[in-house]
């Protein structure tokens, strides 16, 4: 188990930087919202990483925490895209400008 | 080159190509599914960092429920297939250099810093087990454990409340349009 702590902090520097150019790129809102899953999970295994560095426990009761935020998050968010289509009849980001100034 | 190098090799190569995958296929379902694997494979780096607990709940949460509500919507609304606009086409470039230049920095300071190469040992088979954790979880982090729970059920009234639609006289959504 002698992995350099460098190479888990680069794998999840790739994976949020994916997470973001997702985020910015794409414009379904599904996808979006995925591509927010995959910055938590970046953000998850760095707190897993440094918990098994430090030999402490705390970053895996972190990790469990933001799971069951992002849970409700996608719950909320979900529930905002069924509604959003229902009146819109489509969840292509760029077709929300309502409110443009 | 240790045996558990190239198990992490692996792994990190099947973590970004599927998360290269979510990001490029056109279908938001094939999206989905490679997002499923990529947590699945995360999952197993848990494992690998002594965390089997965070690993199974990594699956069954994760992997498990919010996926399948996410290829639930996906097919409820049948939006797995939108026409895509080319509004942003130079602002694509800019966030795809920019954040190559972002991972370019992180890797020039981890490898020339040199403050992280020190290996992450093995922990010992007690630290992350589900005995450590919820012990640890409904004592020192009791209060947080409830309110994690609060925020939860919050959640689930806000989801159904704003799901429910013009079934109710007096839903918050639709109210303004009468």
């Amino acid at each position: 188990m002698m992995m350099p702590l460098a190479y888990y902090v680069g794998l999840s520097a790739i994976m949020f930087v994916l997470g973001i150019i997702g985020v910015l790129v794409r414009r379904n809102a599904l996808v979006v919202f995925m591509s927010l899953e995959l910055m938590f999970n970046a953000a998850n295994l760095l707190f897993v990483a440094f918990s098994a560095y430090f030999q402490l426990l705390t970053g895996q009761i972190f990790v469990f925490f933001v799971m069951t935020v992002a849970a409700a998050e996608v719950a909320v968010g979900l529930a905002l895209m069924v509604e959003i289509f229902r009146t819109k009849h489509s969840i292509d980001l760029d077709q929300m400008s309502e409110m443009k100034g | 080159m240790t045996p558990v190098m190239v198990v992490f090799g692996l792994l990190g190569v099947v973590v970004i190509l599927t998360a290269l995958g979510m990001l490029l296929s056109r279908n938001a379902i094939y999206s989905a599914l490679f997002l499923v694997l990529n947590f699945a494979t995360v999952a197993v780096l848990y494992i690998i960092l002594g965390a089997p607990f965070i690993s199974l709940v990594q699956i069954t949460v994760y992997a498990g429920s919010i996926m399948v509500m996410f290829l639930f919507v996906i097919m409820l609304l049948g939006a797995e297939r939108l026409p895509g606009s080319d509004r942003l086409r130079r602002q694509r470039w800019i966030a795809a250099i920019l954040g190559l230049v972002f991972v370019a920095q992180v890797i020039l300071f981890i490898f020339f810093r040199g403050q992280l190469t020190a290996p992450v040992g093995t922990p010992p088979a007690t630290l992350g087990s589900p005995q450590a954790v919820g012990t640890t979880l409904f004592t020192t982090y009791a209060l947080p454990f409830e309110v994690t729970g609060a925020i939860l059920v919050v959640a689930t009234v806000g989801a159904i409340l704003l799901t429910r639609g013009a079934a109710l006289p007096y839903s918050p959504i639709r109210k303004e349009e009468k």
